[in-house]
């Protein structure tokens, strides 16, 4: 029996088919939270330089990685919606886009909680922190141009451009503590192992999951919104039972 | 008619907007005026000692250079687009990224170039070195195309949009960031007595990307807003 593998790149399946999937993202998200900052904040040893402070990378670490990828996501999306014309590509690259910013702007807020204690200043203007502040940016760009446009094909094509353009940004904040010689600190998670605490990478293992489970959760439910809205016109949305009450 | 080369495509888009900017001079002017103003505000927004001016004077040079292209970027398309002419254009059975190529080096030259000749003058207000002023020429002779190559892109892709000349500082100036910190960084690196050499060459290298890459890019969005 051959698979229908495209079945699901239709609107009007995928609209259905998400709605099954997002509890299944959402609750696991939420316990992996739970588990994730319990271990964080009770359970994991104080830090012997950095003393109880070191706690808030149980959340700065996990939404700085997701900030990033969601971007490479977004960019991946955004690029196969411009190729190949499929519209839900572009959808899930504008359902994406605001989780990502949110990612980016907790990312510099907990930074400069962290760096208050440790650095002695909010912020400094180090190359990493400089460059994912461009990200910041970038996403808020990727937004603002996907409004500004009413035609939404139009919309979703030049934002896309944009999002591509905008990707080789990526890597220049993952590897600018390596290029550079700057005062925020390399990765102590790497590949190879690590030499964190096995409590430590627990909690932020479990956060990094949440995060990522609740980045996919919130933006499938996104863009279902985005879905009904585009496709308001069609008759397959007119004869849904949330539509019709 | 014979067909064009490539290069005779070039020369002719870049004679006909230099043509076009010389007809209309006051617009070059204005750009011109916009950056010795804005470079002259600072003094007296943050006092007149020469000892922190000197400091200064680099990056403001290049932030102000930065905001000077982005208000002539509106002009680069948009008078094209308005009465037509970039839909015939882009009808042309010819490479469309070399034609883009050829309205952005005159964009350059229009606002671009003028800013690297008015530099040294404002660098003389901030009191720098002989040699600091030859590394800022030197720079903005390198990074002022690659801020036009860069909004080519972003002028391309909000064409014809309401509100357009805000919109593309929010999506052009992010990307521009590298050239700003290469750029002023040459000039601190010889004032502090160290080697320039690195700065210069990645500016070089962001020319290069960017000379391959925006005029493709550029096309492609003008694909997409013309459609």
């Amino acid at each position: 029996m051959a698979i229908n593998w495209f079945k699901y790149s239709s609107p009007s399946t995928f609209y259905g088919l998400v709605g099954k999937l997002v509890p299944w993202f959402a609750w696991p998200s939420a316990i992996l939270f739970a588990v994730g900052l319990y271990i964080g904040f009770f359970v994991a040893p104080t830090d012997v330089t950095q003393g109880e402070a070191y706690r808030i990378i149980f959340i700065h670490v996990p939404v700085s990685i997701l900030s990033m990828f969601i971007y490479l996501v977004m960019a991946g999306y955004a690029a196969l919606g411009l190729i190949f014309n499929t519209r839900l590509s572009s959808m899930m690259a504008s359902a994406l886009a605001p989780t990502g910013a949110l990612f980016a702007f907790m990312s510099l807020w907990t930074g400069a909680l962290w760096g208050k204690p440790m650095w002695g200043a909010w912020w400094v203007w180090d190359a990493r922190l400089t460059s994912e502040l461009v990200l910041l940016f970038l996403y808020l760009g990727f937004m603002a141009l996907h409004a500004a446009i009413d035609d939404p094909r139009r919309a979703d094509r030049a934002a896309a451009l944009l999002a591509i353009v905008g990707s080789v940004n990526v890597p220049i904040i993952y590897f600018s503590v390596q290029w550079w010689n700057t005062l925020h600190q390399g990765s102590t998670v790497k590949f190879s192992g690590t030499s964190m605490h096995v409590d430590m990478q627990q909690a932020m293992f479990s956060v990094l999951a949440a995060c990522w489970l609740y980045a996919i959760a919130v933006s499938l439910v996104r863009v279902r919104s985005i879905i009904l809205e585009r496709e308001r016109n069609t008759q397959w949305v007119t004869e849904l039972a949330e539509v019709k009450q | 008619m014979s067909q064009l080369s490539l290069f005779g495509l070039l020369g002719l888009v870049v004679r006909r907007d230099l043509i076009l900017a010389m007809r209309r001079r006051s617009d070059v002017l204005t750009t011109l005026i916009f950056f010795v103003m804005v470079v002259s505000l600072f003094p007296m927004g943050v006092g007149p000692e020469l000892d922190m001016l000197r400091k200064m004077a680099p990056g403001v040079v290049w932030v102000a250079a930065l905001l000077a292209s982005m208000l002539s970027l509106g002009r680069m398309f948009s008078a094209d687009y308005l009465d037509g002419t970039l839909e015939q254009m882009m009808l042309v059975p010819q490479s469309l990224s070399m034609l883009v190529l050829g309205k952005i080096l005159a964009h350059w030259m229009v606002s671009g170039l003028p800013l690297v000749l008015m530099a040294p003058v404002l660098g003389l207000q901030f009191d720098m070195s002989a040699e600091s002023l030859w590394i800022l020429i030197g720079g903005l002779l390198l990074g002022t195309p690659i801020l036009s190559m860069i909004g080519a892109v972003g002028a391309a892709l909000t064409l014809g949009l309401r509100g357009g000349g805000v919109l593309v500082s929010l999506l052009v100036l992010p990307l521009c960031i590298p050239v700003l910190i290469f750029g002023a960084g040459a000039v601190e690196a010889a004032t502090s007595g160290m080697s320039v050499v690195s700065n210069m060459s990645l500016l070089g290298a962001l020319l290069l990307m960017a000379l391959v890459s925006t005029p493709w890019v550029t096309a492609q969005a003008l694909r997409i807003s013309m459609e």
